[in-house]
C-alpha cells in the first residue's frame, strides 16, 4: 500500500478517535469528570445498535435514529442518579466510574456472552474512490471522517454560540454562582453526559462496523480517547481532532512496520508526546 | 408586609456556628446596610436568603413566602439575587455573555441590557471584551449587572467595596438609588461604614453571629456605631 | 519567645503507640507466628490459599499507599506484577538462575524500570494519571506479545529443572514458596508502617489531604510522590515473581491484564478503607470470605463487588474500617500521632475569636 494511502487512513481513523475524544473532553470541560466507564459506553452503544438492527431489520446507520436519543437518554439518567453524587474531590469520581466500568463490562458479557460482534452496513464497507492506482479512499472512512468534523464543528458552535452552551460554559467556570443565574447544577451536568453520550453513540456505531467489539472492547477505546485529548490539548475541542489524527497516523504507520503494531505505535507516540509536549498539541486553559 | 423577613436565623459551619438567631426585615424600596467586621457572619447571612447555605424555611420569607432552604435557582426565580464576595463573574465568557446570562431567567422588569449599558455606561464600549480584563471597578458593575439583569425585587450586595479604590466605590454607591428607585430593595453587607451610612435607609449591625445594633441610618450615634462593631 | 514556652516545647514528645495499637501488635504477632506454623499443621489446599491471600494483601497494601496516602490512583500496577514475574522466568530461563535469586532482581528491574515511567506519568494529573498507567501497562502487554525471544503470546513455561531446584522434594518447596510469600506480605506491611511513622510519612498524608498546602508548607510533591511509586513499583514486582513462580507459566495477558489483579486490589482496598493500613487487610478477608459463597458466579462477582465499592465510595469513602475506626478510635498499628508534654502545662492566654 502506497505511503499517501497510509497517511490518508490514519487520518480518517483519527476522525473517529477525535470523536471519542470530544465525548471525554466535552465532559471534563463542564463538570471536571474523567470518565473511565467512557469507553465501555461506547460499547452499550454498539450493543444497543446491534439489537436495534436485528429487531428492526435496519441499517447501522438508519439505527442510529433510536440509537443516539436512547444512549443520551441513559446518560442523562446515569448522570443525575449516579454520577452527579460522585463529583468533586479526586478519589469518589475516579473509583466510581471505574467500578462502574467493570460493572457495564460484566453485565455486558452475562447478556450477551464474550462473543465477537459487528455491525454490517452492506457494500458501502468495501466500497472506495480510485484517484490513482497507489491511492484508494475507501467510502466509509471519508463518510466517517466527515460526520466527525460535523459534529466537532456542531459542538463548537453549541457551546459559544447557544444559550446552553453559554449554560455550560459558566457552571464549568463556577458552578455555584452559576445557580445565581437560575441553572440548576444537577440538570445541567446531565445535559452534558447526554450530550456526551450521544456523540459517543455515533462514534461506537462507526467503530462497530468498521471492526468486532465484544464486552471488554471499551477500555481500548477509552485509552484511544484519552490519548487523543492528551496529545490535542485539554480543553480545545479542535485540538482533540488534531490529537485524534495525529494518533489515527502514528497507528497507522505502525501497522505498515508490522501488522501486529499498530496500537503500540500509538500508544509510543502518545508517551513521546507527553515526553516532549505534556500540555498537548493546542492547549487552552479553561473550555 | 414587608418584603423579606428573617426570624432568629441560625447557620453552621459543621461545629463553628456562624448565625445566632439574626432577625431582620426588608421594605420595598429600602436600601439597608448590615456592617460587621470579619467573621461577624454578614456573608452567611446573605448566602442564606439566596439559598446558598442551609436554612428552615420558617426562617427566611420573602413576599410572604417560607423560602429558607429552597435551592438558588428557584429564589432567583422568586426575584431575590445577590451579587456575590469577590465579583466572581464567569471567567470564560465576555461582558456581554456575563450580563445575558444574568437575564436567562426572563424575568420581567425595567432592567434590560440597554439599560445597564444606560448605569454603566464604560461596560458598553466592552461588551465583548473577556470579562477578566477589566479593571476591578468594572467587573464590579458587570457583577451588579448581571444581577440586575435577573430584574430582581431584592438585591443582595456582597462587599462590593472590596478591593475598590474609594473613588471607585463611590462611584458605584452612587448608582445605588437608580436601582432602588426602578423598585428593587437593596441590602449592602459592607465593612466600609461610612458608606454604608450614606448609602442606606436602615442599618444592621453584627457581631459574632447577633445583631448589637439596628437603627435608622440617619440617627444613629457613631460611638454606638463603633461599641457594636467591635464588641466592645 | 519566652523561656516558658522554651520549656514547654522541649519537654512534648510525638508518642505513636496507644492502648489499641498495643493490642493490636499483639494479636498481629501472635497470628504471624501462628501463620508461619501453617506449613506445620495446614494442608496443602490451606497453604495455597493463604499465598493467594497474603499476595492480595501485599498488592492492595501498595495500591492502597498509592492510591490512599500519595493521592495517585493506578491502575497500571499489574505492569509491575507482570515485569516481576518476566524477570524471574527470564533469568532462570536465560541465566539459570535459581528463582529464589530471581526475586530480589524482580526488585531491582521493577525500581529500575519504573523511574522513567513515573517521571513520565507525573506529569499527568488526577485522572489522566490513572488512565496514563493504564496505558502503560497496555504497551508492556503488547511488547511482550511481539518479542519472540520473550514467549511472544503464548508466553513461557517454567521448565521442571528450574522448578526442582528450588528444594528437593514437593512440600519443602511449597513450605519454602509459602514462607516467601508471608515475608513479603509483613515485610510490605512493615515498611508501610514504618514509613508512615517518620515525617516522610506525613508529608504525604499532608499530600493526599491538601496539595496545594502541602507545596506551600514546602514538601516536594513530585519527589515523595515519585519515591513512592518507586518503592510500590519494587515491591510488586517482587510479589509478581512469586505469584507467576507458583502459577509455573507466564502468558502477556496473565501477566500484565488489568482484571486479573488490579480490579479485585482496588476493590478490596476500596471496601475495606483507603487510606488506612488496616484497610486492605480487612478488604482482603471480606473478599475471600464472599468468594467462599460466590464462587461459581465470577462475573456476578465482579458486578457485586463493583455496587459495593460504589455504594462504599459514595456513603463511606473511608471503607468499613475507616467507618468503624472513626467511630470508636481503634488503631491496630502504632501509627497515631499526638502530642505528649512531660510538664504540666502552664496557664494558656485565651486565643482571639474565630476568623
Amino acid at each position: 500500500m502506497s505511503f499517501v494511502n497510509v497517511i490518508v487512513q490514519g487520518v480518517l481513523l483519527g476522525g473517529l478517535y477525535a470523536l471519542f475524544a470530544a465525548g471525554l473532553s466535552l465532559i471534563f470541560g463542564v463538570m471536571r469528570l474523567v470518565n473511565i466507564a467512557h469507553g465501555d459506553l461506547i460499547v452499550v452503544a454498539a450493543y444497543f445498535a446491534y439489537f436495534t438492527m436485528q429487531a428492526l431489520g435496519v441499517g447501522p446507520f438508519t439505527s442510529l435514529i433510536a440509537v443516539v436519543p436512547a444512549i443520551a437518554v441513559i446518560g442523562y439518567i446515569l448522570q443525575r442518579s449516579l454520577l452527579n453524587f460522585a463529583l468533586g474531590e479526586d478519589l469518589p469520581p475516579l473509583l466510581v466510574t471505574f467500578g462502574l466500568s467493570i460493572i457495564i463490562q460484566n453485565v455486558l458479557l452475562i447478556l450477551f456472552t464474550h462473543d465477537n460482534r459487528k455491525l454490517y452496513a452492506g457494500p458501502i464497507e468495501m466500497a472506495s474512490w480510485k484517484f490513482t492506482p497507489d491511492l484508494a479512499v475507501g467510502v466509509l472512512p471519508v463518510i466517517q471522517f466527515v460526520v466527525a468534523v460535523l459534529i466537532i464543528g456542531g459542538l463548537q458552535l453549541l457551546f459559544y454560540r447557544t444559550t446552553l452552551g453559554r449554560a455550560f460554559r459558566a457552571t464549568s467556570d463556577d458552578p455555584a454562582i452559576a445557580q445565581l443565574m437560575g441553572i440548576e447544577n444537577r440538570h445541567i451536568f446531565a445535559l452534558a453526559m447526554a450530550l456526551s453520550l450521544a456523540v459517543v453513540a455515533v462514534a461506537g456505531v462507526f467503530i462497530a462496523v468498521r471492526t468486532t467489539f465484544n464486552p471488554f472492547y471499551g477500555p481500548q477505546l477509552l485509552i484511544f480517547g484519552f490519548e487523543a485529548v492528551i496529545m490535542g490539548g485539554l480543553g480545545s475541542l479542535w485540538g482533540t481532532l488534531a490529537g485524534g489524527i495525529l494518533l489515527g497516523l502514528a497507528q497507522a504507520l505502525g501497522g505498515q512496520i508490522n501488522v501486529g503494531l499498530p496500537f503500540t505505535a500509538g500508544h509510543v507516540v502518545f508517551l513521546l508526546v507527553l515526553f516532549v509536549r505534556p500540555q498537548g498539541l493546542f492547549p487552552k486553559v479553561s473550555m | 408586609m414587608a418584603l423579606l423577613e428573617v426570624n432568629s436565623l441560625t447557620a453552621c459551619y459543621g461545629d463553628f456556628q456562624a448565625l445566632y438567631g439574626v432577625s431582620m426585615s426588608v421594605d420595598a424600596g429600602q436600601a439597608v446596610a448590615v456592617i460587621g467586621a470579619n467573621g461577624a457572619g454578614k456573608s452567611t447571612l446573605l448566602k442564606a436568603i439566596v439559598g446558598m447555605h442551609p436554612a428552615e424555611p420558617d426562617m427566611i420569607h420573602f413576599e410572604g413566602e417560607a423560602i429558607g432552604g429552597m435551592r438558588p435557582p428557584k429564589i432567583v426565580a422568586r426575584g431575590v439575587t445577590m451579587v456575590p464576595e469577590g465579583r466572581r463573574l464567569f471567567s470564560s465568557l465576555t461582558v456581554e455573555e456575563n450580563l445575558r446570562i444574568g437575564g436567562q431567567l426572563g424575568r420581567r422588569g425595567p432592567w434590560s441590557l440597554q439599560r445597564i449599558f444606560e448605569l454603566f455606561p464604560m461596560l458598553a464600549e466592552r461588551r465583548s471584551q473577556r470579562s477578566m480584563s477589566l479593571s476591578g471597578g468594572q467587573q464590579q458593575m458587570v457583577a451588579i449587572g448581571r444581577a440586575l439583569m435577573s430584574n430582581p425585587r431584592l438585591l443582595l450586595c456582597d462587599e462590593i467595596s472590596l478591593g475598590l479604590a474609594p473613588i471607585v466605590v463611590r462611584d458605584i454607591f452612587q448608582r445605588l438609588p437608580t436601582v432602588v428607585a426602578e423598585g428593587t430593595a437593596v441590602v449592602v453587607v459592607e465593612q466600609d461604614v461610612m458608606q454604608a451610612l450614606a448609602a442606606s435607609n436602615y442599618l444592621y449591625c453584627l457581631q459574632e453571629g447577633r445583631v448589637l445594633l439596628k437603627g435608622e441610618s440617619r440617627n444613629l450615634d457613631r460611638a454606638a456605631i463603633k461599641a457594636a462593631y467591635f464588641g466592645v | 519567645m519566652s523561656a516558658d514556652s522554651n520549656t514547654a516545647l522541649r519537654s512534648v514528645q510525638v508518642v505513636h503507640a496507644s492502648l489499641a495499637s498495643r493490642i493490636g501488635l499483639a494479636f498481629w504477632t501472635l497470628l504471624v507466628a501462628v501463620l508461619i506454623a501453617l506449613p506445620y499443621w495446614g494442608d496443602r489446599q490451606m497453604m495455597r490459599l493463604s499465598t493467594e491471600i497474603y499476595s492480595f494483601v501485599a498488592l492492595a497494601s501498595l495500591w492502597n499507599l498509592l492510591a490512599g496516602y500519595a493521592g495517585l490512583v493506578s491502575v497500571g500496577q499489574q505492569t509491575f506484577v507482570g515485569l516481576g514475574g518476566y524477570t524471574l522466568y527470564l533469568c532462570a530461563l536465560w541465566a539459570g538462575l535459581n528463582p529464589m535469586l530471581g526475586l530480589p532482581l524482580a526488585g531491582l528491574l521493577g525500581c529500575l524500570i519504573s523511574i522513567p515511567i513515573v517521571l513520565l506519568l507525573l506529569k499527568l494529573r488526577g485522572a489522566y494519571f490513572t488512565i496514563g498507567s493504564w496505558v502503560v501497562a497496555e504497551v508492556f502487554l503488547q511488547i511482550f506479545q511481539l518479542v519472540p525471544a520473550v514467549g511472544g503470546g503464548s508466553g513461557i513455561s517454567l521448565p521442571a529443572t528450574v522448578v526442582l531446584s528450588i528444594a528437593k522434594s514437593r512440600s519443602a518447596r511449597e513450605a519454602l514458596i509459602y514462607w516467601v510469600f508471608l515475608a513479603l506480605a509483613v515485610a510490605v506491611i512493615g515498611v508501610i508502617v514504618i514509613l508512615l511513622r517518620t515525617r516522610y510519612g506525613l508529608a504525604l498524608q499532608a499530600i493526599r489531604d491538601n496539595e496545594t498546602a502541602a507545596k506551600s508548607n514546602g514538601i516536594d510533591v513530585v519527589r515523595a510522590r515519585t519515591v513512592v511509586f518507586v518503592v510500590a513499583a519494587a515491591a510488586s514486582s517482587m510479589v509478581g515473581s512469586m505469584i507467576f513462580l507458583q502459577k509455573l507459566s507466564i502468558t502477556p495477558f496473565s501477566a500484565f491484564s488489568i482484571n486479573d489483579w488490579t480490579v479485585n486490589m482496588i476493590f478490596i482496598t476500596v471496601i475495606g478503607g483507603i487510606g488506612r493500613v488496616e484497610g486492605p487487610i480487612l478488604g482482603t478477608v471480606i473478599y475471600f470470605a464472599l468468594r467462599e459463597y460466590l464462587a461459581d458466579l465470577a462475573s456476578i462477582y465482579l458486578i457485586i463487588l463493583g455496587m459495593v465499592a460504589i455504594g462504599v465510595m459514595l456513603k463511606a469513602p473511608k471503607g468499613i474500617w475507616g467507618y468503624v475506626a472513626d467511630r470508636f478510635g481503634w488503631q491496630l498499628f502504632p501509627l497515631a500521632r499526638r502530642l505528649v508534654r512531660d510538664v504540666p502545662p502552664r496557664a494558656a492566654v485565651a486565643s482571639g475569636a474565630p476568623g
